[in-house]
């Protein structure tokens, strides 16, 4: 099964809208509680960064029998160093970001946390890509 | 505790009732919506002065079910519309995020643990 989704830069007030479906569509399959949180987490964070500092981004889940693999691109400013913005506490969100409650340079490191595999490509002032899988059995 | 119990430690306003059966046993008080994300939340009710529809977002990826907005924060139409739909229930409090701490904290809730 797959699942696409446009995704908005700037538009906080629907940030979180297609994790939100994603969440929806994978609670049907009765997948576990505590996979079932990982794979939210990971997708809103995701979610939150490309509304964060994009222009314009897509999410694509494809749900397999044993996993999500969840592909997001965004077009935008990219990221200069992929190393540092791995590490805790380093951000470059705006002060509007911040008052929604992010910016504090914990997305990233929680997106690892919460999937089996992530994968991280970046063109700066081009764009963002990234890679999440997260397994349905530990 | 469930709600009621809850509400008894502080009095608040309570504008959604999720009506979910919830025994809570932990707290949580942050502003930081990315700190919440990082922590287990079942069970747990959320304290917050933040108040955006994101609070919301964060609480139905996190299965949070119960949210105190401190500080008399007033929560927005769009929002309770978005508590209703994930179920979520929301207390309004004129109370600071430290008093609204204590309370909970005295009458018998834990810290949530990473």
């Amino acid at each position: 099964m797959r699942l696409h989704f446009e995704i908005e830069g700037g538009d906080f007030t629907a940030a979180g809208r297609a994790s939100s479906e994603v969440k929806k569509t994978l609670k049907q399959f009765h997948i576990a509680p505590e996979v079932l949180r990982k794979v939210a987490i990971a997708l809103y964070e995701a979610e939150m960064n490309v509304v964060s500092h994009a222009w314009s981004g897509t999410m694509d889940a494809e749900i397999l029998p044993d996993a999500i693999h969840v592909v997001m691109e965004d077009k935008g400013p990219g990221i200069e160093n992929i190393e540092r913005a791995m590490e805790e506490g380093f951000s470059t969100a705006t002060e509007e970001v911040r008052q929604m409650g992010f910016g504090a340079g914990m997305g990233l490191p929680n997106i690892r946390k919460n999937s089996d595999r992530m994968v991280l490509t970046s063109t700066p002032g081009v764009g963002t890509r990234l890679e999440i899988t997260v397994l349905f059995k530990a | 505790m469930n709600l009621q119990q809850l509400n008894l430690l502080f009095n608040g306003t309570i504008l959604m009732d999720g009506h979910i059966s919830s025994d809570y046993t932990k707290a949580f008080a942050s502003d930081l919506m990315s700190d919440v994300l990082r922590y287990r939340m079942e069970n747990t009710v959320l304290i917050t002065g933040l108040c955006t529809i994101q609070v919301l977002r964060t609480a139905e990826m996190s299965n949070i079910t119960c949210i105190i907005f401190a500080r008399g924060k007033r929560v927005t139409p769009d929002m309770l519309a978005l508590a209703k739909e994930h179920h979520i229930t929301i207390i309004e409090s004129e109370l600071t995020l430290f008093e609204l701490s204590g309370r909970l904290y005295q009458g018998g809730l834990k810290p949530v643990c990473q």
